[in-house]
């Protein structure tokens, strides 16, 4: 059974339509991710399944109940912003056993107790449980954030970007704990983000939106390995995906009606010297060389051509810039004028 | 332009030591990065060479000149925050000249400056818009082309993209980087993300608790850590440590970590019975059946040209390898791993100093 159903759920502002005919099911122990530049609709998305903004049409179903005009509190869902957002008065302890103490669910004090301790324990943060809540770093209070919106195994957790204010580093570390707590807790999450890391290492499944509207769900995997159209393809992978007219690649055969290639720059191999000798492949200028950390990105003038393409090189290819090579291509992505995917 | 040269700078506020020591020498032209967490000293090292805090003890030249306790309005250096604080009742071409007018300059030669900062940065068609109705990116465009007209002796920026959201940031660091090979100015930027650092860097500082770790190149810092903190702060995912404890003499070319017999660089140093962290990047560890250490697989993550997968040693570390997206590895299997042994370094638990070896004996190695 599905813990969330959204069927048809649209929402305007004024003029802007934020979210258009969404449809989306969550599955129990789902962690699905959003993703999105801003102004795709991804928090609108958010706040309509919290019941903080009411749908124009469409339902929305959370644990098989119909909840479209139900208030916020009688939904069960909790919600992780951006901004940590603990009660600074109360200890860790306390944050965290807040939601419990709801007069809505009447626990009795000492099963507050072991789910409290429960909870820290897979946060590791048992040590600070006596501590006020301001003494905390930003890491540990977030983690706390995140504790408490799953303590009391909500039909589903919501969590708006709830990595972003923190630095790199602390951001890598995060996500996996938070990936780590949420498979052992089995917990449903819907999240939403625009970094593409978090959505490729958190999501059993993606969601691609653009301009409101869903246009591509599937695993990680699925969506940068067979995206079903130029958007979707841009949004994954980093160094972004090289697009360039068909007609830039040289004599590849192309289906019908492709107008744009996607190569990603792990695909585009330097030819060795036996297949240059054949003259295969396409003729390229290296322009310039970036080694960053592990990944050595080499930009290439595609020659007759005003494009430029990114290849990742192999740590051992030997290539200076100004020199001429012949490049091939692998796993080529067509597009149609109105970058849709064409299917060799 | 300008050469900027630090010596022994120092910084307290109170009882608080912002900056323990801070001595380097930027060249003229080149883009420095200083970069460290939160409250490391990076951007109190920035303030002093502005002239927006003046140090407690140690020397500032600029292009041999102390200006250790010069005005900040005399040492003709440009700053950038990272909120743009632009006038927002003024246009955008009144906002880049507002610092030429200061000056006194005459309206045609400030026309012509600002129109060729404009088609520097690629604004030339918001010139004459108002800066209130402007994107993130772009004011901040604007706040750079305010800093750069005026021709200043050097730059400093403060996190200047930090309150652009992580897509545009990586796109602003591509551009800055390009600004800078066009203009070459001298500039020091703050930062606490190592990826900007690494894209845009000639030369990077790794501040720690008010004091430089390291200075190098990006590759340099990456490739040659002069001591954990260092080699954990760069990269991501970050450097493994696997702990042993051992003696070692110089020559000697392989360690035994939890009874795995593991290949290392030539090691350049004695060093007696101690704890010790043998690290390596995720990069340069493989999966491969007769690899001397044993460890079982956690769990593999997807991210299109890789896997990142994370094992735990039979001796309980926790380690990540980066291998090939189409390997096929489940949670629960059992691998050999083994360890690109030119690319291991040694760090001594204690201190966190790396040990000399024929990885990085020719670093350039400052320790604080």
């Amino acid at each position: 059974m599905a813990d969330l159903r959204l069927a048809s759920v649209s929402k305007r502002f004024g003029a802007v339509t934020a979210v258009q005919g969404l449809d989306l099911e969550i599955a129990s122990g789902d962690f699905i991710v959003l993703l999105g530049p801003s102004g795709a609709g991804k928090t609108t998305a958010l706040r309509l399944v919290a019941g903080l903004e009411q749908p124009d049409q469409g339902r929305v179903h959370i644990g098989g109940r119909d909840v479209t005009h139900e208030a916020p509190a009688l939904r069960d869902v909790t919600f992780v912003f951006q901004q940590y957002s603990l009660y600074p008065h109360l200890s860790v302890f306390d944050n965290l056993a807040f939601p419990l103490r709801s007069p809505l669910r009447r626990l009795p004090p000492d099963g507050i107790r072991r789910k409290v301790e429960e909870v820290a324990r897979l946060l590791r943060i048992e040590d600070k449980l006596l501590s006020p809540a301001t003494r905390l770093s930003g890491g540990q209070m977030q983690r706390v954030a995140i504790g408490r919106a799953l303590v009391r195994n909500p039909a589903v957790a919501l969590m708006d970007e709830p990595l972003s204010s923190l630095d790199a580093k602390l951001r890598g570390d995060l996500r996996l704990e938070l990936k780590r707590i949420q498979r052992d807790l089995g917990a449903t999450v819907l999240y939403v983000t625009h970094d593409q890391t978090e959505a490729m290492t958190l999501a059993t499944r993606i969601g691609v939106l653009e301009n409101g509207r869903l246009v591509q769900i599937g695993t990680p995997r699925e969506i940068y390995e067979d995206p079903t159209s130029l958007y979707v393809a841009s949004r994954l992978g980093s160094p972004r995906i090289n697009l360039v007219p068909v007609s830039a690649l040289g004599e590849t055969v192309a289906p019908p009606l492709a107008v744009t290639a996607g190569v990603r720059a792990e695909h585009l191999d330097v030819m060795d010297g036996a297949c240059a000798a054949r003259r295969e492949g396409r003729l390229a200028r290296l322009l310039r060389l970036e080694s960053l950390s592990d990944q050595r990105l080499a930009l290439f003038a595609l020659d007759g051509t005003e494009h430029e393409i990114v290849a990742a090189l192999p740590p051992d290819a030997v290539v200076t810039p100004g020199d001429g090579v012949r490049l091939r291509f692998q796993h080529v992505l067509w597009f149609d004028a109105q970058g849709q995917r064409i299917r060799a | 332009m300008a050469e900027i040269r630090l010596e022994n700078l120092q910084k307290r506020f109170g009882d608080f030591t912002a900056v323990r020591e801070a001595s380097f020498t930027v060249a003229n032209g080149d883009f420095f990065v200083l970069l460290g967490p939160s409250g490391c000293g990076k951007t109190t090292t920035l303030r002093m060479i502005a002239g927006l805090e003046l140090p407690s003890a140690g020397r500032i030249l600029l292009d041999g000149e102390d200006v250790t306790f010069s005005r900040a309005s005399h040492r003709d250096i440009g700053f950038v925050f990272q909120l743009f604080a632009l006038y927002p009742h003024m246009s955008v071409r009144s906002n880049i000249g507002f610092p030429l007018k200061c000056q006194g300059m005459a309206r045609a030669e400030i026309r012509r400056r600002v129109d060729e900062v404009g088609k520097l940065l690629r604004i030339e068609h918001l010139l004459e818009r108002s800066v209130s109705g402007l994107s993130g990116g772009d004011s901040q465009r604007v706040a750079l082309g305010r800093a750069i007209v005026r021709r200043a002796k050097a730059f400093m920026m403060d996190e200047p993209l930090g309150a652009l959201d992580s897509e545009f940031r990586h796109l602003m660091c591509v551009e800055l980087r390009r600004l800078h090979e066009r203009i070459h100015a001298t500039t020091v930027y703050v930062t606490h993300d190592q990826n900007e650092a690494m894209t845009m860097a000639d030369k990077i500082a790794i501040m720690n608790g008010g004091a430089i770790e390291q200075i190098g190149a990006p590759m340099e810092v990456y490739e040659r850590p002069a001591s954990v903190f260092v080699a954990d702060f760069i990269g991501a995912p970050a450097m493994n440590f696997l702990p042993f404890e051992a003696a070692l003499a110089r020559g000697s070319e392989v360690i035994d970590v939890a009874g795995a017999r593991i290949a290392v660089p030539v090691l350049h140093e004695d060093v007696s019975t101690r704890r010790l962290l043998c690290g390596v990047r995720p990069e340069h560890v493989q999966l491969a059946d007769d690899g001397p250490l044993r460890a079982e697989v956690l769990g593999a993550e997807y991210l299109g040209n890789c896997q990142i997968v994370t094992l735990t040693t039979v001796g309980g570390s926790t380690l990540r390898a980066k291998v090939a997206a189409e390997a096929s590895v489940a949670s629960g299997d059992h691998v050999g791993l083994r360890f690109d042994a030119a690319a291991v370094s040694l760090f001594d638990h204690a201190s966190g100093r790396v040990l000399r070896s024929a990885r990085n004996d020719n670093a350039g190695v400052v320790h604080g």
